[in-house]
């Protein structure tokens, strides 16, 4: 029994208000009915990030993906590990981002060219074909406002003539040939704590990861090494595929040849043994009383173990019970917006001064007659911490092997929440 | 710019860039027209001269293409192009070609001769393009150019072209079935290329064009599995998939025999006069391994799609204890997109069922957050269910106390669920489960009452007699409950135990007959259903009352009801034609049934592939590859074998990389290819099997094993000793026969033996030969090794046994560096008295040189925070040849960070440096085996860490093993003061110090060695087969170096250097 051909067969994109824009076939053409299957799915779906992932149907099997409000449906017809297609399609979106810098339905369809060819090379015959972001770019040429003139001036093309050498070198991720007159290296380590703080305050779950984002611009092949201080925090890790394992598994040392460019090294887990310090504390009244058509609403923020640094960039947000009419609060600084139709709180807090810590006060209105809601909203807090990583992960020092110059290197810390939830 | 122009341009009418839906448009039939008009001037552009024109043109088309509006009559204006210089304007001809050839067969003809010149081309990019848009044109007629292209291409000089040509087999194969015998010529040809650029293409083309024939893999699949670090991303996953069925069908289940070994002790046990049972030890094929090894790192990836194949390869193929490690990556998937989530916990959730243990640990990451998506939740929720056990389940209801709570209805119900499925599984919390639920009775939200009630009405089927209570005010709550499902199922309840509940059921049967005809049809069984069984058990009282609610059912609308209605009147309402039946009513109503089992919809999901697509929708997709069962016997390993192991040098990545930990390995296999069979005696062979871990020893024991057996047939214990010995004698044999080896027969002799009492060690005068017994005394608390072997030494007297002989130097400074000086040193085991939290280090000078050196000491000693040094006291003068040893103490605060210091004479300063490996590190402690148990005791759970060893043939049994840990780290046995471990695994144990412990000793960090008494380890080895050794550490606190430990004990079971 022959089966048809797996992998991907085609893709179709699909904005918000449930139009196709672009559609894209590596094999013989399947009709753009198949996606009815689709909006069947997200009209049951009650919020756009509940559309199953994989839909089946009867000749078909579709694999989405949501972002930037756009699906990106993959039309497959037999068995494909699921992941394997949802990782392409993440990696079709971060593509786009990278070359258009954002990724967008306008975007898109303004560079509806470049799309096609990119995706043209990422995929053969539905089986993915380049997707290393140094290797597009030697194929097709990223837009720029500059080239953009200069290609409609004299009708030269964004299309590389020659192999990029890193298709068969040992390192295929980067490049050959770059050259900068400022050499640089930029590393960011990027930590995100996420947390669940239940009512009393006390910690339910809290852990950390983090990144270290490069961005590299160094001529010719370097070879760099980086160490931390105290590596043995890092207790699952992730590398790109530049990162060499083996020395890492012998001496905790990062040792790579960098791709050009922007590219996300290493993401890492800190050992969850290790106490996380959570850096903010909410001290929260909310309630509602039976019978009453008012709510009371107060919120405090305050810094806590933050090492001496300060909070910044403070944002709540909570999505509160249905029977909320509309609420009149007082923030003490900052911004707040309640948006009756979605029943989204947001605040906007910016920085928190120790001296003076911001509050939310005042009183919600609710539906008359409407029985108090079962529960009590949840907090969600963002802030950013600069100039620190909470787990205290140090970078010792950063080589650079092969080539002659002096680069200019350059670490930068951030703490970020992630996922950090209060429960009240 | 012009991009956004062609877009503009072709909307024709409207204007607005964001205007949706363009094949609906209203004003479509005017754009068609159009559409005729402008299709003329793109015709014109496409045949000018200027490139500028003819770029513009296409990109308008292509913008069309991909807007799925049809472009197909422009096809001879397009396809003229084809030879055009600009390689812009080509790429975007090959665009339009790809996508109408196959509707225009004819016409696309003209092209190919461009592309046939194209596969001339010096440029490897143009060969392979040509290749690649050649095998994409959809043209029946042309398979014969297109299989004569990828022969071609599949021996070009250029890898990436024989890329390109493996990419095209799947295209072709498609296009004409017919073709497969060719393909597969071409393939087996391809899948022999030693470039990763290729491999995982060809197994991508294996995998559709070929997936049975197996066979052809066998030669290439040591390449396949050490190329595979270095193959790009997507090709691993293709690899990783394709090798796990075929390590399915080649290799031998590792976990049988843990199966199996339960069941023989049963069989021992029952049947001791009868002969038992042998079976062959299971080895694991080395081949098996070096999948399992080299795909570990993988783990590490950054695609998901990567970690989840590595996941599922471990799932399906590692030995149990292995498969643990794949645990934390996938709980690191957890963070990516919820798409990923969703996926690798449909994954998450299957694997939890078969292994708990696995994922217990991660509790906490599966906690479920109000922002995630409703079928991340559910899925989050499933796999809490299955982890749920009696030490977590009091915090997972915690949890799920939260979670009732949610706004997300649909949710909350998958909670209640949940609860119900935890009770049922847990007996322990099963009242507070159901008081629980019965508190959500009272719910404002009708949903979360009905969930409620039909979690408990299973919940009751299982012990209805201590719970009428509850059943009383659930049926208070018919007046209530709306929801249909929650009516019916406490009208069973009350059906069911109206024994329980005698007042109350014929009163709630009253109100169900009142409201009969408004009833759903569920309801309405079920009040029929209950008037049956109150008939039956009251008639007294309810005899009217069901005779009124079965009439009203007789003129039901619905037949179901007026079928049942009639039926039961028939069966319960004894009549002078009711048959034989009626008698058996009250049994046949009220007869006991069985509890619901509340299972998890994962359950036996597993018997699809994890992480294929088929798996997530639980049914089979098409073209998915059945994962075969494994096999009863392995079949030859030999057919992997390569003629000439090219494949051993490493490609140029894994040069960089350093591959030297696997080097040993692979030359193994490299002998091993070239088998000398010149040995015609029979015992010569089997030695040549034994001494080469290559080969499974399996058959040739099996064979000794039975010859025993025939031999002795009295008693179990004779047996074994007899068995044993006639091994012995054999494997003495053996040794003799191959002298070079003679230093790993010795182990070997003892290997065998795992099956025997520890005790009948005793008997063993020769296992002591390699196993040297020390007896310096130290201070009290100090108790360094005690074997079994030897008369068990007094318990209360504290011993330090020094190895003198089998201390391992490491060379601190060479002869030549040093000036004619040379330091080694060896860790001497012995502790240091001036600080009891130093490690003591022997040091070694010894002058060659032909002058004295004067005044030796340290200096300027370089430490990590908090490391100490107790320097040694100066050496005054070391006369020439002379040597001398000193000892120092140094505190490496529980880390294998090396302590810098310089060496100093009275001319020169070295700098040196000193690591300790991990077991130097450790301080023994005294314990019986007894203590030891108590101890465990108390800290099994989450302070357990589990790691496995593999261990070569030559260390195998449990002499060899207790000798290398021994000789390794500062681990010893317990004394075993009391009865023998009486089970086949043998156990020995140690921890450094123990110190009584509650299980709350606060662990300060950065004060000493483990030695200081915060730290304990309870390592405990098991020998659960001849190669494979699990270690497993109990200890309060996760520590740093525990989790070297395996590590480094592995790397001493392997590497002879230390024998």
């Amino acid at each position: 029994m022959q089966f048809p051909a797996k992998m991907i067969h085609s893709l179709f994109l699909v904005n918000s208000s449930g139009d196709i824009f672009l559609e894209k076939h590596w094999k013989s053409v399947v009709s753009r009915s198949v996606c009815d299957y689709f909006f069947e799915a997200q009209e049951r779906a009650s919020e756009p990030e509940n559309v199953p992932p994989v839909i089946p149907t009867p000749h078909h099997y579709l694999i989405s993906v949501l972002r930037h409000r756009i699906y990106f449906v993959a039309v497959i017809q037999s068995e494909v590990p699921p992941l394997f297609v949802i990782e392409f399609l993440h990696r079709v979106v971060d593509t786009f981002q990278d070359y258009f810098g954002v990724c967008t339905e306008a975007a898109i369809k303004d560079n509806v060219v470049v799309v096609y060819e990119l995706l043209e090379e990422m995929l053969d015959n539905g089986f993915p074909l380049a997707t290393e972001s140094n290797i597009l770019k030697e194929l097709i040429k990223p837009p720029t406002i500059l080239r953009t003139v200069v290609n409609t001036i004299t009708g030269s093309t964004n299309v590389g003539e020659q192999l990029p050498t890193g298709q068969l070198s040992v390192v295929p991720w980067r490049r050959t040939g770059v050259k900068y007159t400022n050499n640089e290296a930029y590393f960011d380590v990027v930590e995100e704590i996420d947390a669940i703080i239940d009512k009393s305050g006390s910690t339910i779950t809290a852990e950390i990861q983090g990144v270290i984002d490069a961005c590299v611009k160094l001529t010719g092949m370097p070879d760099l090494t980086l160490s931390f201080m105290n590596p043995r925090l890092l207790d699952d890790v992730s590398f790109h595929p530049c990162v060499r394992f083996k020395r890492w598994e012998a001496e905790r040392i990062l040792s790579f040849i960098p791709p050009d460019g922007n590219f996300r090294l290493l993401s890492y887990h800190v050992s969850c043994q290790n106490l996380v310090a959570i850096p903010v504390y909410v001290k929260h009244n909310i309630t509602f009383r039976e019978g009453s058509s008012q709510g009371r609403f107060e919120l405090t923020l305050g810094p806590k173990q933050t090492m001496g640094k300060g909070l910044e960039a403070v944002l709540i947000s909570s999505q509160l019970p249905r029977g909320v009419l509309n609420t009149n609060l007082n923030p003490s600084q900052g911004t707040y917006n309640f948006d009756p139709v979605t029943k989204l709180l947001s605040w906007d807090v910016g920085k928190i001064n120790p001296q003076k810590l911001p509050s939310l006060k005042g009183s919600m209105s609710l539906q008359a007659g409407a029985s108090k809601p079962d529960e009590n909203p949840t907090i969600n807090i963002q802030f950013k911490i600069q100039q620190s990583a909470l787990s205290g992960l140090k970078v010792n020092r950063l080589d650079m092997y092969g080539e002659k110059y002096k680069p200019f290197k350059g670490i930068k810390y951030m703490t970020k929440a992630g996922k950090f939830q209060v429960r009240t | 710019m012009s991009a956004s122009s062609a877009f503009n341009d072709e909307k024709g009418g409207s204007s607005n860039v964001g205007e949706p839906e363009y094949g609906h448009d209203p004003a479509s039939g005017g754009i068609f027209s159009s559409d005729y008009k402008r299709h003329d001037d793109l015709k014109e552009m496409l045949d000018s001269n200027k490139d500028s024109l003819k770029l513009e043109a296409m990109k308008r088309i292509v913008a069309m293409i991909a807007r799925g509006k049809n472009a197909s009559d422009l096809f001879p204006a397009v396809v003229k192009n084809v030879a055009c210089k600009n390689i812009e304007v080509k790429k975007l001809v090959y665009v339009y070609l790809v996508r109408y050839a196959e509707e225009q067969q004819d016409l696309a003809l003209l092209s190919i001769s461009t592309f046939q010149r194209g596969l001339k081309d010096p440029n490897q990019l143009i060969r392979a393009s040509a290749l690649r848009v050649l095998s994409s044109i959809r043209v029946t007629i042309i398979v014969p150019i297109m299989m004569l292209a990828i022969k071609e291409a599949a021996s070009d000089m250029s890898p990436y072209v024989r890329k390109t040509a493996a990419h095209a087999i799947p295209k072709l194969y498609s296009l004409d079935p017919e073709q497969k015998d060719c393909l597969i010529e071409v393939i087996e040809k391809l899948l022999a290329d030693k470039t990763t650029l290729v491999a995982g293409s060809v197994v991508m083309a294996f995998e559709e064009v070929c997936p049975e024939r197996i066979d052809l893999i066998h030669k290439n699949y040591r390449k396949l599995c050490n190329l595979l670090i270095d193959v790009e991303e997507w090709g691993q996953v293709v690899i990783i998939n394709m090798l796990t069925r075929y390590a399915r069908t080649q290799f031998l289940n590792p976990n049988m025999n843990v199966s199996i070994a339960d069941k023989e002790e049963k069989e021992k046990k029952k049947t001791e006069a009868t002969a038992i049972v042998k079976r062959k030890p299971y080895v694991m094929d080395p081949d098996h391994r070096l999948l399992l090894r080299n795909t570990k790192p993988l783990l590490q990836s950054r695609n998901a799609a990567v970690v989840m194949a590595v996941a599922q390869l471990y799932f399906h193929l590692a030995p149990k204890a292995e498969v643990g490690v794949i645990a934390k990556a996938l709980v690191r998937l957890m963070r990516s997109h919820s798409e990923v989530q969703y996926v690798v916990l449909q994954n998450v959730a299957t694997m939890s069922i078969k292994r708990r243990g696995m994922f217990e640990p991660y509790l906490k990451s599966f906690y479920i957050r109000s922002t995630d998506p409703t079928q991340i939740k559910v899925l989050k929720l499933e796999v809490l269910t299955n982890l749920a056990n009696e030490t977590n389940i009091s915090t997972i209801l915690r949890e799920f106390q939260t979670y009732i709570k949610s706004n997300d209805k649909d949710f909350v119900a998958a909670t209640i669920q949940a609860i119900g499925r935890c009770a049922t599984n847990i007996g322990e919390v099963r009242d507070t489960c159901l008081n629980g639920l019965v508190q959500l009775l009272s719910n404002r939200d009708e949903l979360v009452v009905a969930e409620s009630v039909v979690v408990i009405k299973k919940l009751l089927q299982m012990q209805p007699e201590q719970h009428s209570d509850i059943i009383k005010h659930m049926a208070k709550l018919t007046d209530n409950i709306q929801v249909p499902m929650a009516r019916a199922s406490i009208l069973w309840l009350i059906g069911e135990y109206c024994e329980h509940v005698p007042k109350i059921a014929p009163d709630v049967l009253r109100k169900m007959a009142k409201t009969f005809t408004n009833e759903e049809d569920i309801v309405k069984l079920q009040i029929i259903n209950l008037a049956a069984k109150l008939y039956l058990t009251n008639s007294k009282q309810t005899k009217l009352l069901t005779q009124y609610v079965l009439n009203l059912a007789k003129y039901d609308q619905n037949y179901d009801i007026r079928d049942r209605a009639r039926f039961i009147r028939q069966l319960i309402v004894p009549t002078d034609k009711s048959g034989a039946l009626s008698k058996y009513a009250k049994k046949l109503f009220l007869a006991l049934k069985p509890a619901p089992v509340l299972e998890s919809p994962f359950k036996d999901r597993d018997h699809f592939q994890l992480g294929s697509l088929s798996h997530l929708l639980n049914a089979k997709a098409g073209g998915y590859q059945v994962l075969p069962d494994w096999p009863e016997a392995a079949p030859d390993p030999s057919v992997r074998n390569v003629e000439v192991p090219e494949w051993t040098k490493c490609s140029s990545r894994e040069k960089r990389k350093e591959k030297k930990a696997d080097k040993p390995f692979y030359s193994d296999s490299e002998g091993e290819s070239g088998p000398t069979e010149s040995a015609d005696s029979e015992e010569v062979k089997k030695s040549e099997k034994k001494s080469k871990p290559r080969i499974g020893s399996s058959e040739s024991e099996s064979e000794e094993d039975e010859d025993s057996e025939s031999e002795s047939s009295e008693s179990e214990e004779e047996e074994s000793e007899e068995e044993s010995e006639e091994e012995t004698k054999k494997k003495k044999k053996v040794g003799n026969e191959r002298l070079e080896n003679t230093h790993t027969t010795d182990i070997h002799t003892h290997s065998e033996r795992r099956n025997t009492h520890i005790l009948n060690c005793d008997s063993q005068p020769n296992t002591i030969a390699s196993v040297q017994v020390f007896d310096t005394i130290c201070k009290p608390a100090w108790l360094y090794m005690q074997f079994l072997l030897n008369p068990p030494l007094p318990v209360s007297v504290p011993q330090t046994i020094v190895p003198s002989g089998n201390l391992k130097t490491y060379e601190l400074l060479h002869r030549i560096t040093g000036e004619g000086l040379s330091v080694e040193y060896c860790f001497s085991r012995q502790p240091f008295s001036p600080d009891p939290h130093m490690v003591a280090v022997k040091i070694q000078f010894t002058n060659s040189a032909t002058s004295e050196a004067k005044s030796l000491h340290v200096e300027d000693a370089k430490l990590q925070s908090g490391m100490r040094i107790k320097e040694f006291p100066e050496i005054e003068v070391l006369p020439a040849g002379e040597t001398v040893s000193v000892v120092m103490g140094i505190d490496f605060c529980d880390s294998t960070q090396a302590a810098n210091f310089q060496l100093c004479t009275h001319t020169r300063k070295f700098f040196v440096s000193i690591q300790p490996p991990v077991g130097e590190l450790m301080m023994p402690i005294f314990m019986t085996e007894n203590e030891f148990k108590k101890e465990q005791g108390q800290l099994m759970g989450m302070n357990e860490i589990t790691e496995k060893l593999t261990l070569e043939e030559k260390c195998q049994g449990e002499h060899a093993v207790v000798q290398r840990v021994t000789t390794a780290a500062n681990l010893s046995r317990p004394s075993c003061t009391s009865s023998p471990v009486s089970d086949s695994q043998v156990r020995w144990e140690d921890g450094d110090q123990w110190q009584p412990c509650t299980g709350q000793c606060g662990h300060q960090r950065g004060r000493g060695r483990p030695a200081d008494g915060q730290l304990n380890f309870l390592p405990l080895l098991q020998l659960g087969s001849v190669s494979l050794c699990s270690l497993t550490y109990i200890q309060p606190h996760i520590h740093p170096l525990s989790f070297q430990i395996p590590q480094y004990l592995e790397s001493s079971f392997s590497s002879l250097r230390y024998w």
